[in-house]
């Protein structure tokens, strides 16, 4: 890497003639002073040796009242920092959060402090640059990268022979029970993940919905009575009584609940699972599983706000635009002695997204 | 009438039998009139399904309402409010409804459109409740809440909260930005909705709006819900300007317009050539 | 500099060369030639936006708890007193109202966040167009593709790690992508969020894998990409002096270093001007994470937005088959639309070189009029992936614009294909005619705007030769490449076609490079005073032969790629 760090090697002459490993043998570009001159930051004593060679970089620039000008320009700009980071300092002191308007204040001040103290280093550093540097162009050559072919024979040399002398490609025996050591050796890391988690099992086809279970209005978590739930166009959020707390229950168990008035609710609807023309469906988008719930009572359609799938509720929730490819599972409604609404099964389909085994 | 022509018709004996400009006019509120009185006389008061108002609306309040109503609504909505191709039958809908689409402008609507928008009202308070008193006379529905039903004091915030992103945030989003739904029809944004308008809009459901009714979002509940929404809609953005409350996609917009813009005209300063002078 | 500063610098100097031998290879650092070009800096967004998400993701980890047990709210938001949610959740409402310099922190966080992402797509770009790829770049233009992806990954799991109700409906449907991939998903699934969802275990391992691995992996990532990028010298853009064996600029010391010393400090500024006056992920408004609510407008973060989009484009196609579930709906839009960009841009550089059969370095950069079909390959990538993007936004855009919903699915689902083509097409004419235009200010010259009138009668209008600086870049690297020989011609029988030209896969290879290499040629010698009607003696003849001689006596490998035989008539 020290080779090629260096920006002064010519191009080889091809011969290896310059090829002296690790040589302190001195290197020059134009313009570079002979190595053999020690260097040092101190001027050298008048008189002493050979005239002090040309400067790369020239000391000044070349407008020079433009960068006396400039000069105080970037000496404000960076006081103003300064005072811009104390006053970052003493507004995170001094103001109270603990309120949303406490902490948009808070926000406010120090983030200004901050942007002007940001702000003033790095348009100050950039006036320094453009008008206090003087502007240069320097040239530096590029070797080829690859290297030569002297060089590539000499490291396959090294290869060869050491690979030779480690008897790995020679000594089959040994060779081959190391490839069979490490084979399990790298197998085991990934059979250590096995118990991040379950198998899935079929707990992908059940909800937590039971028979008997009551329908919960989720919130203020109260059952539901149909004739509380009596006007064509409700519709509310419902959930399974014991579950309201469970959010990997609720997951998949959510369900929308719909009143239709007569005659609105039509196949494949299943009109034995609905109670009073209400209709009961999963809230679980069959698409990607976001919860679907923007309910238009005039179109009766049921929109997912994800990515747009779109359901006739009035015909058993099939799909009518949109990436879902299955209706959403319509769940079996039925009332308590109660009176109350209850499921009288699980869904009798795997809800949300869908998978291999779904079948 | 000049002097010349009256004595000239006077004279020639037979009585001129101008009618009064506003005759026509008068006739027909009579019979209008007439014809209501003698209505709600048959049907009865409407059905008082959910909350009652202090004393029933008065008789003139729902001649009142009948005229604006004819004047403005039947030409959509039929002379009986029965509904026509143009506009749905309102009896039923209540004062609520009612109260809610002329104060928030939405009525007397303009082009018929997916949806109509809020637009400036054109009518007054008591005119609305008057026209909203006549639509309820007709055939009852949901009454216009009360201020003790939308006063927010007291309200649960964290139910209101839950219910709130439960059953109203998939179309009007977190923050009641509103959203869009299909075929060009729209969940407005809650900015400029007063509470009563809030109560009214679930109590009723207006266009493709669901009904939320009291029997199952409880007056109380409504209230917390309305709490939440009009605190939040208050409250500072402490991070700065809200750039709509809409989420990433204008926070994506700002990054590359305001973030990258800026950054690549601070690249090209730095790197620009000076010409020496 | 003063004598003590000296006898300081003299000192250490000695201290650390005496031990580590510094000198030459510290003086040649000091010393690389950095070429100036502002497009060089968008890379450098994307360097010092990391460094940002590293400070102020570390201030953010004193206080972020990463855990999902439930806990009911009683802090500074008053909306959400009472309401439960997890300890992450709490604590994120904790950072933003109740730590001073809390919410600041938070939002340049996550301003940074978009900042590296869109820089890192506006520095590919660059790379890309300018042919900045080539060899013996072709590592560092697979490093930034891996940083690409890991950089999508990290955000989103840094997004999610609040547990509020967007990022977990993101983490929700991340969830049901997986689980439609065919005989894995289910185990993946529960695999992943160890169980159902949403479990308990999600938010802490996405927090150690957003906190540990992926940083490791970028900084590791990004420190190979800056080491090649040192190795091998920076790349230049044509102009005079400038060759393919030379760095022409200024040094690292101190120029460079003050420069891109004040870009860090710019974009410092800029991100925390945005975090002052814009809000982001106002997170106490969503809500926690709840898996029965949802809002309109659910979109995450814009570069996971042509996913997004993708998600939404897709028809409803799913196969039941003997008891099992094809998802396509599902796993097509997931992987392959960002799967095919990826590869595509991975095997790009390779592809190029074998269809131009071009295998030389390349240090000076390409104008990207100069490479038209590589550019119009370009914008036609860009087309689709800006369509699904935008598509990813589509009911923020149909509510703003108010143009139905599903009218902008079914314009996406016809653009998302017409319009690569259509942007192709216009980009390689509108190169093509730039190309003519360069070519015609190299043969012509510059309009100078005076007329002179011949002893003819005929007006002329004079022109001028292009200055030097611009000359050279007008002439360089036209889409550089030795042509592959052309496959005999029909009645020519007796010839033996090139190697690599042979068979179907070589027929291929040089319909391609005809394709690849199309590019309007600068007439060489001759041809300057060749077309005389009218404008022959408009210009100094001189000059135009000068011209004409330097086009015609530039070395053929340097302007090969011309279309045809090209034998230099």
């Amino acid at each position: 890497m020290s080779e090629t760090e260096g920006s002064e090697q010519q191009l080889p002459a091809g011969n290896g003639a310059d090829e002296l490993p690790e040589s302190r043998a001195p290197h020059r570009v134009i313009g570079t002073p002979p190595p053999a001159r020690a260097r040092t930051l101190l001027e050298a004593p008048p008189g002493e040796g050979e005239p002090p060679a040309p400067r790369e970089l020239p000391a000044e620039p070349a407008n020079l009242p433009q960068a006396k000008r400039a000069e105080r320009v970037v000496a404000a700009l960076f006081i103003l920092s300064m005072l811009a980071s104390i006053g970052f300092i003493a507004a995170y002191v001094g103001l109270e959060v603990g309120t949303v308007s406490g902490t948009a204040r808070s926000n406010l001040v120090l983030g200004l402090a901050m942007s002007v103290a940001f702000g003033a280093l790095a348009v100050g550093a950039v006036i320094w640059v453009r008008f206090l540097m003087p502007q240069v162009e320097l040239t530096e050559e590029r070797k080829p990268l690859a290297s030569t072919p002297q060089q590539r024979a000499e490291f396959a040399k090294t290869f060869t022979e050491g690979a030779e002398a480690s008897g790995f490609a020679k000594r089959k025996l040994v060779r081959r029970t190391l490839i069979a050591a490490t084979v399990p050796l790298a197998l085991a890391p990934i059979v250590l993940l096995r118990d991040m988690g379950p198998l899935p099992g079929t707990s992908l086809r059940h909800t937590a919905w039971r028979k008997g279970m009551r329908l919960l209005v989720y919130g203020p978590n109260t059952p539901l009575r149909p004739a509380d739930f009596a006007i064509p166009g409700q519709m509310i959020t419902v959930v399974p009584d014991g579950y309201q707390d469970n959010l990997d229950a609720l997951a998949k168990a959510t369900t929308i609940i719909l009143k239709f008035a007569p005659g609105q609710l039509l196949p494949p609807t299943n009109l034995n699972w609905t109670v009073d023309g209400i209709v009961a469906y999963s809230k679980i988008c069959t698409h990607v599983g976001c919860p679907v719930a923007l309910y238009e009572q005039t179109t009766h359609h049921i929109l997912c706000p994800c990515h747009q799938s779109t359901f006739d509720a009035a015909r058993g929730a099939k799909v009518i635009f949109g990436p879902a490819a299955r209706p959403l599972p319509q769940l079996p409604l039925g009332t308590d002695a109660a009176g109350y609404l209850i499921a009288t099964s699980d869904y009798h389909e795997p809800v949300g997204p869908s998978f291999w085994e779904r079948g | 009438m000049s002097p010349e022509r009256n004595r000239g018709k006077k004279l020639s004996g037979k009585k001129p039998r101008r009618r009064h400009p506003a005759a026509g006019y008068a006739v027909l509120i009579a019979g209008l009139v007439a014809v209501g009185v003698v209505y709600a006389a048959i049907t009865g008061a409407g059905s008082a399904a959910t909350a009652a108002t202090a004393g029933g609306p008065s008789a003139a309040d729902i001649a009142k309402g009948q005229a604006i109503f004819a004047d403005t609504c039947s030409s959509c909505h039929g002379m009986n409010a029965q509904g026509t191709t143009a506009g749905p039958s309102l009896v039923g809908v209540g004062a609520a409804a009612v109260d809610f689409q002329m104060s928030t402008g939405r009525m007397p609507g303009k082009d018929l459109d997916a949806e109509m928008p809020r637009k400036p009202v054109v009518f007054t308070t008591a005119q609305i409740h008057q026209v909203a008193d006549y639509i309820s006379s007709l055939g009852g529905g949901p009454a216009i809440p009360s201020a003790a039903q939308v006063s927010t004091g007291g309200a649960d915030l964290a139910l209101g909260q839950q219910l709130f992103i439960t059953n109203c945030a998939q179309c009007h989003n977190f923050a009641g930005a509103g959203g869009a739904l299909t075929n060009g029809k729209y969940a407005p944004a809650l900015t400029h909705s007063t509470p009563t308008q809030m109560y009214e809009a679930m109590l009723t459901g207006p266009e493709a709006m669901p009904v939320f009714s009291d029997t199952t979002v409880t007056p109380a509940q409504k209230r917390d819900i309305i709490a939440y929404v009009t605190t939040v809609r208050a409250e500072p953005n402490p991070g700065g300007f809200s750039l709509g409350r809409v989420g990433p996609v204008t926070e994506g917009l700002v990054a590359f317009l305001g973030g990258i813009a800026a950054l690549v005209f601070a690249a090209i300063w730095i790197t620009m050539k000076r010409r020496e002078a | 500099m003063s004598k003590t500063t000296d006898a300081l610098l003299d000192g250490t100097g000695r201290f650390l060369d005496d031990r580590l031998r510094t000198a030459r290879p510290v003086r040649g650092f000091l010393r690389k030639i950095f070429p100036d070009h502002w497009s060089f800096l968008l890379g450098e967004i994307a360097l010092y936006s990391f460094i940002i998400l590293l400070l102020t993701g570390t201030f953010l980890t004193l206080f972020f708890q990463p855990s999902m047990t439930e806990v009911v709210y009683h802090g500074a938001y008053t909306p959400l007193r009472g309401v439960r949610m997890s300890e992450a959740y709490a604590s994120t409402l904790n950072i933003s109202f109740d730590v001073r310099g809390g919410l600041l922190m938070r939002q340049i966080h996550h301003w940074a966040a978009l900042l590296f992402m869109a820089a890192i797509m506006v520095h590919m770009l660059r790379v890309f167009f300018t042919g900045a790829y080539r060899k013996p770049r072709e590592f560092n233009w697979l490093i930034g593709i891996a940083l690409f992806t890991l950089g999508m990954l990290e955000g989103l799991f840094g997004y999610s790690l609040p547990d509020d109700l967007l990022s977990g409906t993101g983490l929700k449907i991340t969830q049901g992508v997986l689980q439609s991939i065919p005989i894995v998903g289910t185990y993946g699934s529960f695999f992943l969020f160890g169980g159902e969802f949403p479990g308990h275990l999600i938010i802490p391992r996405l927090y150690i894998i957003h906190v540990l691995l992926i940083p490791g992996i970028l900084l590791a990532l990004i420190s190979a990409h800056l080491f090649f990028m040192f190795h091998q010298k920076h790349t230049q853009m044509p102009g005079k002096g400038r060759t393919n064996t030379n760095v022409v600029g200024a040094p690292m010391y101190p120029y460079f270093m003050a420069k891109t010393g004040a870009f860090f400090f710019f974009i410092f500024a800029v991100l925390a001007l945005l975090s002052t006056f814009a809000q982001i992920n106002p997170i106490w408004l969503f809500g926690p994470y709840n898996p029965s609510g949802i809002t309109a407008g659910s979109q995450p973060d814009f570069y996971m937005g042509a996913l997004e989009g993708a998600l939404r484009i897709m028809p409803a196609w799913e196969w039941n088959v003997l008891g099992h579930t094809f998802a396509f709906n599902v796993f097509i839009p997931a992987l392959l639309p960002l799967g095919i960009i990826f590869t595509g841009a991975a095997l790009w550089p390779f592809l190029e070189q074998w269809v131009t059969g071009d295998y030389r370095e390349h240090h000076v950069l390409d104008r990207p009029r100069n490479a038209a079909t590589r550019t119009a390959v370009g914008m036609a990538a860009i087309t689709f992936y800006g369509v699904l993007w935008l598509e990813g936004a589509n009911d923020i855009i149909a509510d703003q614009l108010q143009i139905p919903l599903f009218t902008l699915t079914w314009i996406a689902r016809f653009a998302v294909f017409l319009g690569p083509v259509v942007a192709y097409w216009v980009t390689k004419r509108i190169c093509l005619g730039l190309q003519r235009k360069d070519a015609h200010l190299l043969e012509h010259g510059v309009e100078t705007g005076v007329i002179r009138q011949l002893p003819t009668g005929e007006y002329v209008e004079l022109t001028r030769p292009v200055d030097e600086e611009t000359q050279a870049v007008l002439e360089y690297n036209r889409v550089g490449a030795p042509q592959l020989p052309a496959s005999p011609a029909a009645g020519d029988t007796g010839e033996i076609p090139a190697p690599g030209t042979r068979g179907p896969l070589g027929r291929l290879r040089l319909g391609l490079n005809r394709v690849l290499t199309e590019g309007i040629p600068i007439e060489g010698d001759g041809h300057g005073n060749g077309h005389g009607d009218g404008h022959g003696n408009g210009h100094s003849a001189p000059a135009a032969v000068t011209a004409g001689e330097q086009a015609a006596t530039e070395p053929a490998a340097q302007q090969g790629g011309t279309d045809g035989e090209e034998t230099g008539h």
